[in-house]
């Protein structure tokens, strides 16, 4: 069972409680934006093995959209933290490579 | 104009634990800067009491006041003080972006009571419900079974949940089922 920490409210979060809203800090190009990139946006997502960040609802909650730091094979949460930024937080990323030396770090 | 009938009644039930839909209740969302000190004066003015920190539930002689998320409380009040209040709360926010409605008709409100009552809702909700993860005067919103709800203790043995009008038979229900005679740890 997946357990987040809302960082909106502070509640820690059982799955079931949340809405999953996929791979996070991906790239919606703007208006005159290429099919090619479009469909990049849509579809092609990066599905790694290993470390991923998600943005999740809590839905039956407060609400609120939040990112969550997680390992997709171990099932291990990093952290969470609040969905207005544009990447993970440094201390974040230096949690993760404290613990996964070999992860290649956080790419846009 | 139709009397106003809340969703079951009055409907009462008592196994494992006595339950009660507490009949009208009036409640009104606010949503707005939590942090701007017009909106918790407005809050203030209206119910009598502080905005409340993060999850907590304040009650008053006047009403009371809950956290829902970071930019939205509950106020409740009487049934018929409702629009009163959205109409007040309108006045003292002119010009500041703020959201207030009167949902009163839209909820139903159930009151537990009996030593059980923790154990009654930790069956269908997915809540931390020791006294440690829930106490007295805070307000976890989740769900109960498949359905969205809010509760909080007042008292030690005395539970007040919130949920959706539309579903509220099924919730009562669902509450009479869970609560059937000796259903709960004996340890109790």
């Amino acid at each position: 069972m997946l357990i987040l920490t809302c960082p909106n409210c502070g509640i820690a979060a059982d799955e079931t409680d949340l809405a999953p809203g996929g791979e996070a800090h991906i790239t919606r190009h703007g208006p005159e934006a290429s099919d090619d990139e479009f469909e990049g946006y849509l579809f092609h997502k990066r599905n790694p093995k290993g470390v991923h960040f998600e943005r999740w609802r809590h839905a039956f909650g407060c609400g609120k959209w939040f990112h969550a730091a997680r390992d997709t094979a171990t099932l291990e949460v990093f952290g969470t933290y609040p969905a207005q930024t544009l990447e993970p937080p440094k201390a974040l990323q230096a949690l993760i490579r404290k613990k996964r030396p070999d992860w290649e770090g956080f790419q846009k | 104009m139709p009397e106003a009938v809340s969703s079951m009644a009055g409907a009462e039930f008592s196994g494992a634990v006595d339950i009660r839909e507490d009949g009208l209740q009036g409640m009104v969302t606010l949503r707005g800067d939590l942090g701007d000190a017009k909106v918790a004066g407005a809050v203030k003015a209206a119910v009598g009491l502080a905005m409340p920190k993060a999850r907590q539930i304040k009650k008053g002689k006047n009403g009371g006041v809950a956290w829902m998320s970071p930019d939205e409380v509950l106020l409740l009040c009487d049934h018929a003080g409702a629009d009163a209040l959205v109409a007040k709360l309108d006045k003292a926010l002119v010009g500041v972006h703020h959201l207030a409605v009167n949902v009163s008709d839209a909820r139903a409100m159930f009151t537990l009571t009996g030593t059980g009552v923790r154990e009654v809702i930790a069956k269908g909700a997915p809540a931390d419900l020791s006294p440690a993860g829930l106490p007295i005067g805070e307000i976890r919103r989740s769900r109960i079974g498949q359905i969205a709800a809010a509760f909080w203790l007042s008292e030690a043995e005395t539970l007040h949940l919130v949920c959706f009008r539309s579903v509220g038979a099924h919730m009562f229900r669902w509450l009479e089922n869970a609560a059937a005679a000796d259903t709960l740890p004996g340890v109790l």
